[in-house]
């Protein structure tokens, strides 16, 4: 499969090999964070959601990096195919910080049995960067598409990323008042196989998005080419 | 003064301006008509750098302390008066003797008693009025003005004719109009986009 | 330097603008005193001080976004915004003028605020007013810059708190604990540090929510 639009790169390695790749280190990292890494031996069965909780966490704050960069390309440089960029960056990013809430919960329920902690400073990064986001989707579906939707959005994914150190500092800061639970917050010690095990499943999981993000940027891509040329035959 | 290859604008899906060349030289006087929808406010909002091409090459030889521009929408503060408006914008655009010039246009264009009234409580001509004096009050070397008539009433139009023909000539002058015969003495080329 | 006389020209203009239609300020200030009246009923007996403490931040930061929303209003009226974007002045000193405006307002309206938190609830410390004052800033400055954005939204005065309350986060945090923790020196800091980020942060790309 290939894009048929101009403004595509020429990538290395195309989207089907890249899906296969994904597919295969997921199954790998299934098999390594369930029977081959050892259980911890307080947490139990729960800490395995860590070996998919922590690398989803990381991979979407790559995406929401790699959308702030592709969105600064686009204002200093411009250019119409850093915007699309930028979204499906971020995009998946919200994605990914979505399934972060989700596993975090769930791991928050096996572990100490409520859906939700005010406790894991992580955990309530992500769910003030989900609200920052998702508001991202509702600016820019409300402004007609053109150079200022595009420039706004980019803006907007720039704010982001400058408000995810400040948001952690923020919550770090706010321990101090916020009333104190008595959860532990250690996260799991890990052995040598349960880093490898880690490891495997972080590489897993960012080559999946990576994979996604190419994957909506060709379907995207291939909309707006289908337009142009239904367009030009209906001229 | 004015060089365009090609130059288009379109918002996403919708094509606003199609590829279009155009040359106006310095102290040029370019008359553009069209049907509603033809692309002629697109064109001139191009020009004055209100919005950039997607497509083709736009080459404008006034930066934006030398252009300027009439649009559909007066640009001016409802509730500041006519003198505090001018005064911001002669402010802004860095006007010599800016007391002298604000008090001559509004001589010029009949608007010196309401000076001290807001914008508000002017009819539609005068506030196109104003909204010249806006366009002319740092001297331009390039005016484009966006159917300067539609809102002008007679004695309005009257005084913007008096100020083109002196213009034509010194500055150059983009103008689009529903009226091309009012304008056509002074016209050096005309456009019609379709 | 023209930069700062700009700058002053706008922010001068706004003043002038509020002065003469007197709706906002008005509205802002009925609008803190009524919610602080809310909060006396929405806390309990037996909730204590430092509750109603991080209230007052509640308060402060709705009441900046009712102020914001119209905030580039007579911009839009008229269609001066691109009036002011032809201007050969600096795109930025638009936006500062109009925060520092916004600031103004916001100043004014917690003159009378907080003497009335203090009247209702309990006293404040310098400390907690030097948080607002530095909240202060980083409100004005995102704010603004925000409001623009949801200027050329469709959604207008939907969307505006929507973009701005997960960004008042840090604010809110900074504010609170300048008011209620024993060490407010740290928070104060980060509140500086908050400014410093973002404000360079607007200052840099309101060109760009501007341009088309």
């Amino acid at each position: 499969m290939s894009t048929s639009s101009p403004n595509s790169r020429v990538s290395l390695v195309s989207v089907p090999a890249l899906a296969a790749l994904s597919a295969a280190l997921v199954g790998l990292a299934i098999v390594l964070a369930f029977w081959v890494a050892p259980e911890d031996a307080d947490q139990g069965i729960s800490q395995k959601i860590f070996y998919f909780h922590v690398p989803i966490a990381l991979t979407a704050y790559a995406c929401f990096g790699w959308g702030a960069w592709k969105a600064l390309r686009l204002l200093w440089k411009g250019g119409e195919r850093y915007d699309l960029e930028s979204y499906v960056a971020i995009h998946q990013g919200t994605i990914f910080g979505a399934l972060t809430l989700a596993t975090g919960s769930i791991w928050a329920k096996a572990s100490w049995g409520h859906w939700w902690v005010w406790d894991s400073n992580q955990l309530v990064l992500f769910l003030v960067l989900f609200l920052f986001y998702s508001a991202y989707f509702m600016l820019r579906f409300s402004i007609e598409e053109g150079p200022r939707r595009a420039n706004v959005s980019a803006v907007y994914a720039l704010f982001g990323v400058a408000l995810i150190p400040v948001s952690f500092l923020a919550i770090r800061l706010a321990e101090d008042f916020i009333h104190p639970t008595t959860f532990t917050r250690d996260g799991p010690q890990m052995t040598g196989t349960m880093f490898f095990a880690f490891c495997v499943c972080w590489l897993a999981i960012t080559l999946v998005a990576y994979t996604l993000y190419r994957v909506e940027l060709i379907g995207k891509r291939l909309d707006a080419n289908l337009r142009e040329l239904r367009e030009i035959l209906t001229a | 003064m004015i060089q365009a290859r090609a130059v288009e604008k379109r918002y996403g899906r919708r094509r606003a301006l199609r590829p279009l060349d155009l040359r106006l030289e310095r102290g040029g006087f370019l008359v553009v008509t069209g049907a509603n929808g033809s692309g002629k406010t697109t064109l001139l909002r191009l020009v004055a750098g209100l919005a950039a091409p997607t497509g083709g090459e736009l080459d404008v030889g006034a930066d934006r302390g030398g252009l300027g521009y009439l649009g559909h929408e007066p640009l001016l503060y409802r509730d500041l008066t006519a003198v505090e408006n001018l005064d911001l914008y002669g402010r802004l655009y860095r006007v010599p003797e800016r007391r002298e010039r604000i008090g001559m246009l509004l001589e010029r264009y009949g608007l010196w008693e309401v000076r001290a009234e807001r914008v508000s409580s002017y009819s539609r001509g005068m506030t196109q009025r104003l909204a010249l004096c806006r366009a002319l009050l740092h001297e331009p070397e390039l005016l484009v003005l966006d159917e300067p008539y539609t809102a002008l009433d007679g004695e309005g139009a009257e005084l913007l004719d008096r100020q083109l023909a002196e213009l034509a000539g010194t500055a150059t002058v983009l103008l689009t109009t529903h009226d091309p015969g009012r304008v056509e003495p002074l016209a050096t080329s005309r456009l019609a986009l379709a | 330097m023209s930069y700062l006389s700009d700058v002053a020209a706008l922010a001068r203009k706004d003043l002038r603008l509020e002065l003469r239609a007197r709706d906002t300020l008005p509205a802002m200030l009925l609008f803190v005193l009524s919610t602080l009246v809310v909060f006396h009923f929405a806390l309990p007996t037996g909730a204590d001080e430092v509750a109603a403490q991080g209230l007052l931040w509640v308060a402060l930061v709705f009441t900046a976004l009712l102020g914001l929303a119209r905030a580039w209003a007579p911009e839009r009226e008229g269609g001066a915004l691109e009036g002011l974007v032809l201007a050969p002045s600096d795109r930025s000193a638009i936006w500062l003028g109009k925060s520092a405006a916004v600031f103004v307002f916001l100043a004014l309206i917690e003159l009378v605020a907080l003497p009335a938190f203090a009247l209702f609830f309990s006293p404040l410390q310098a400390e907690a007013v030097l948080g607002v004052l530095l909240a202060n800033i980083g409100i004005c400055a995102v704010g603004t810059l925000l409001a623009a954005m949801a200027a050329a939204s469709r959604t207008r005065e939907l969307i505006l708190p929507l973009l701005f309350l997960p960004l008042a986060i840090p604010l809110v945090v900074g504010g609170v604990g300048s008011s209620v923790s024993t060490d407010p020196g740290r928070y104060l800091l980060f509140l500086g540090l908050y400014d410093a980020v973002f404000a360079i942060l607007c200052w840099a790309s309101f060109e760009y929510v501007v341009s088309e």
